[in-house]
């Protein structure tokens, strides 16, 4: 506080420190700098109790600084990042590391290369095995970078191909790339994590090189080990494997269900739904219409047509065969207190008509379904529908009309 | 005396000094080329530097390092020190005359130097043993980390930690332990003798020479000035000549990193005064800048304030006898004085006057102030031709001084942020670790050029020249910010020729006083709740002397018992608030 006129060195750092921070999320750079250069002293008292010491806020600062400074330049920021990997031999990988995803922000992909090899070189006593995580990444991140490499002489080579050309050197160095990276992918891959590019990478390759099965085995562990931390795109990983393998509908099918159970609102929801409504298993078919319904309850589906065609046309379905109606009556009672205001609003049906009549097509059969001919949606829609003179609005009249008691049913 | 050669003429060992501190025989007048090591300084011309003998091997060594002793280095600070005063304006007299008395005095009163047997025997305990190898062998030899633990400044325990286990395993003399030949004693001095010399009592001596000299600057400027780096402290060891090595414990004695309290350098200068037995101090009379009249007049200046409130200081002072000579002169060991902090004194006095007249209650105050508006608004014309003093209205000089001081503390918070501890000077705690230190600062010298150059196109300025004022208000301003010319006219009322306060009320801060001995202050500031005005005014002298309001606080207690003393033991006759 101000009335403190008592002054010692701990006290002015961490003052100096709540400046630094000040000026850092109000994007003063300059004057972040100016209390840097004041705090940077620090260096030369130990601090080795603190949970964060003096090196490594030089080092998160001034990076920060260095990378948002107008007057700072790139080689200013490298010469910086040298110094700083002097600075903790502790924590020489992680500044390595970040150092390289500064580059390749940069887009400059070759220092970061050359970079990530020198840190794989690095050894230094019993700090190599304790640093054992960044090395894996740091391997990692290298294969990443050679499965770039390769990707482009994949490129070249297919360009070539065309042109009639056979270029033996592109080939051969191709498979290089690729030995190369996939070496380091797949040690990577094996240690619990999300590794989303690293899995998608490694998997690219086998599959160019025919190693389906691995590819498989690979896609298997990461979404079903329950090692690894639960991550939706590991299941749309597989699934989009699978279906490029031509896989059957059953494994298809098996790869979406726990998406369904961690992210219910996934794009890949309508895949699923459309391939459950069809399928001749009653299970898989009621499961389908669990599937539409919870996708509908994010606001962020509310007016994608598509899944309110799906719905429309199971509902339909059901309807007409008269068949399992109690479906529709157990989905809909979860929902039946606050779908109405939150999609069947007499705002939203005019909102509707305005913006996309085949949305508000979709929408309104199912709202004749559930909440009867006489509610607010369907009789707008229906009335525009039929000014308007569309047949197909006049068709859905008539079937609401035709299939009335259902609405009793469910609601009852 | 401790040159045990045989002299290369006569062969005989029986040596004196020459003036210029070289040795020769006294048999055969032969000089030698070989000089004592001694910090000579102005200071000890013509006396017989017997000083420090301790009875070990003076050596020179082979690095160019020569042997020294702590005091030694704290006669070199005090010399700097009081160099820096004598730059900055104060009478030459004080370092040849004033200071180095009192230095020498200390010296020999705590058997350092000037005196038959020095207290350095048992130097010998922790001097080079030469069949034992390990350094922990001796039960006599005090644990490294208990020495370390006995010096007042900072240290970080790993540092020290670090520094003990390397010690441990060499077999070396003591100067691993200090560049300095005492430095482990040192510390190890006993916690009795209190009196043993720190960073921070050199600026007790020299406040205690400036108030001998009655030099106009008081204790809260002086430690105003060394914060502000014009008189040496931190760092000042970088001024010690090449072959004063400084390592190890003399860190922990030297390197401050620690802005000085007043309360301390206070507190020592007054024992330090009693130790050295010295008598009565010269006289602070009213012509004396120590004088409250003085200082009142300073402080109601830099305040902003109205002249005209001086006559009441005047009056306050002369009431409760705060301006006699003998209130106001030390007199060392008189234990029944309390004693006297000049400058808040002065200040306690302001704000006593201020009370009387404003009475800063939140609420009586802004009522005069809005009569005084009022007036000014009508006298526009007249005012300025007839008398050309305004009303002064207490709400404009609030919003005047608050808004300067805001702008003020800002600054003083930025620079705290700011402040640099360290110097070119790089420290070894041994000269195992010299290189990784020196490393160390090539990489923060580095570092701070790469981001210096990317601060604020407006570098940091060389620092500015030491003034008095810390505020300053020029009549001159035509926005009317200016308030010493401005009277007190509509607060105060004539009665039988006197004037008067317009203000019946007054409101004591505190009905009882505490027994500061007890509990370290007169009554307790934090506690209570006092008018949000009390605390501005408090606030404003507490940023121009940097002390806690606390200690202001205290003051303005005492003065108004003894102000109020017949009230308070007599029945009220007036309508006086009283205030927990």
């Amino acid at each position: 506080s101000s009335n403190e006129h008592k002054l010692n060195f701990k006290k002015s750092k961490e003052t100096c420190l709540s400046y630094i921070q000040d000026a850092l999320l109000q994007k003063q750079w300059k004057r972040a700098a100016e209390f840097l250069t004041c705090y940077i002293e620090s260096l030369e008292k130990d601090y080795s109790r603190e949970h964060i010491g003096p090196s490594e806020m030089i080092w998160r600062i001034g990076t920060e600084i260095l990378w948002h400074h107008s007057q700072s330049s790139i080689k200013e920021f490298n010469c910086f990042m040298e110094q700083m990997k002097t600075l903790g031999v502790k924590r020489y990988l992680k500044v390595c590391l970040e150092h390289v995803f500064h580059l390749l922000c940069n887009g400059q992909i070759d220092e970061a290369y050359q970079n990530l090899s020198l840190a794989e070189s690095w050894r230094f006593g019993e700090q190599t095995a304790i640093q054992d995580k960044e090395m894996k990444l740091i391997q990692a991140y290298r294969g990443l970078l050679d499965y770039c490499s390769w990707s482009k002489q994949k490129n070249i080579l297919l360009e070539h191909g065309e042109d009639g050309f056979s270029d033996l050197a592109v080939e051969q160095e191709m498979h290089s790339y690729f030995r190369k990276a996939a070496v380091n992918l797949k040690e990577i891959i094996k240690i619990p994590g999300v590794w989303d590019i690293f899995v998608k990478c490694y998997v690219d390759l086998l599959e160019f090189y025919g190693d389906h099965n691995e590819a498989h085995q690979v896609l298997n562990e990461y979404a079903y080990n329950s090692k690894f931390p639960a991550n939706p795109n590991a299941h749309v990983y597989l699934y989009q494997f699978l279906k490029r393998q031509g896989e059957s509908k059953k494994s298809l099918i098996s790869a979406l269900k726990i998406l369904h159970d961690i992210v219910p609102s996934h794009e890949l929801m309508i895949d699923f739904n459309t391939m459950l409504q069809k399928s001749k298993k009653r299970k898989k078919r009621r499961l389908g219409l669990e599937v539409i319904f919870s996708a509908l309850d994010y606001a962020g589906w509310k007016e994608n047509a598509k899944a309110w065609s799906c719905l429309a046309r199971q509902m339909k379905q059901i309807v007409i065969s008269e068949k399992h109606l109690d479906w529709i009556k157990q989905e809909w009672n979860s929902r039946k207190d606050w779908w109405p205001a939150f999609h069947f609003s007499r705002y939203l049906a005019k909102r509707n008509w305005q913006e996309n009549k085949s949305l508000s097509y979709e929408k309104a059969l199912v709202a004749g379904i559930l909440l009867g001919k006489d509610c607010k949606y369907f009789k707008y829609i229906s009335h525009q529908g039929c000014k308007a003179q569309l047949k197909r609005f006049r068709m859905l009249k008539k079937f609401v009309n035709r299939h009335s008691p259902v609405y009793l049913r469910i609601s009852g | 005396r401790d040159f045990n050669e045989r002299c290369a003429q006569c062969s005989e060992v029986n040596w004196g000094l020459t003036d210029g501190g070289g040795f020769y025989c006294k048999s055969c007048h032969n000089v030698t080329e070989r000089t004592r090591e001694v910090v000579n300084t102005d200071f000890v011309a013509n006396s017989r530097v017997q000083t420090i003998s301790k009875g070990l091997k003076k050596q020179e060594k082979n690095d160019g390092s020569c042997e020294w002793y702590i005091c030694e280095g704290f006669q070199l600070v005090l010399k700097k020190q009081v160099e820096a005063l004598e730059a900055l304006g104060v009478c030459p007299q004080m370092k040849d005359e004033i200071l180095c008395n009192f230095w020498r005095c200390y010296l020999q009163k705590t058997k350092q130097a000037y005196c038959k047997r020095p207290a350095g025997e048992t130097v010998k305990a922790l001097s080079v043993c030469e069949s034992s190898t390990d350094v922990d062998s001796d039960p006599e030899r005090p644990s490294l980390l208990h020495l370390l633990s006995l010096s007042e400044s900072e240290g970080d325990l790993q540092t020290d930690c670090s520094f003990a286990s390397s010690l441990s395993k060499v077999s070396e003399s003591t100067s691993v332990y200090s560049g300095s030949v005492d430095g482990s004693l040192y510390l190890m001095k006993s916690q009795k003798e209190k009196l043993r010399m720190t960073m921070p009592m050199t600026l007790s001596f020299c406040y205690m020479a400036l108030l001998w000299m009655r030099e106009p600057i008081t204790l809260s400027e002086l430690l105003r000035f060394v914060v502000e780096g014009h008189i040496p402290y931190f760092n000042v060891f970088q001024h010690f000549p090449e072959k004063m090595k400084l390592c190890g414990l003399d860190l922990k004695i030297f390197c401050v990193e620690s802005w000085p309290v007043y309360e301390e350098v206070f507190n020592k200068m007054h024992e330090l005064a009693a130790f050295l037995d010295l008598p009565r101090f010269p006289d602070i009379t009213e012509s004396c800048f120590l004088h409250p009249d003085m200082l009142c007049m300073k402080y109601l200046m830099e305040a902003n304030l109205p002249d005209e409130l001086h006559n009441w200081t005047c009056r306050v002072v002369k009431k409760i006898g705060i301006g006699e000579v003998d209130f106001l002169t030390l007199t060392p060991g008189n234990k029944s004085t309390r004693k006297v902090k000049y400058d808040v004194l002065a200040a306690a006095v302001i704000v006593v006057v201020l009370k009387l007249l404003f009475l800063l209650d939140d609420h009586y105050e802004w009522l005069l102030s809005e009569f005084a508006e009022e007036r000014n608004k009508n006298n526009t014309e007249v005012c300025t031709f007839y008398s050309g003093s305004p009303y002064f209205e207490f709400k404009k000089w609030y919003e005047v001084v608050k808004h300067s001081l805001d702008v003020e503390q800002k600054k003083l918070d930025e620079e705290k942020a700011k402040y640099l501890w360290r110097c070119e000077k790089p420290l070894f705690y041994s000269v195992k670790n010299k290189s990784k230190v020196l490393k160390r600062r090539q990489m923060v010298v580095n570092l701070q050029n790469q981001f210096g150059k990317l601060s604020d196109s407006v570098q940091r300025a060389e620092k500015p020249n030491p003034s008095s004022f810390q505020l300053s208000w020029s009549e001159e301003n035509t926005d009317g910010s200016c308030f010493h010319g401005h009277s007190l006219k509509g607060i105060l009322q004539e009665k039988c020729g006197f004037l008067r306060a317009m203000n019946p009320d007054y409101w004591l801060c505190t009905v009882k006083l505490c027994n500061e001995k007890l509990c370290g202050h007169l009554a307790h500031y934090r506690e209570v709740e006092f008018p949000q005005s009390y605390h501005f005014v408090l606030g404003l002298f507490s940023f121009l002397l940097r002390i806690q309001p606390s200690y202001i606080h205290d003051e303005v207690c005492m003065i108004e018992h003894k102000l109020f003393n017949k009230k308070l033991y007599t029945k009220l006759k007036y309508n006086t608030v009283l205030r927990k």
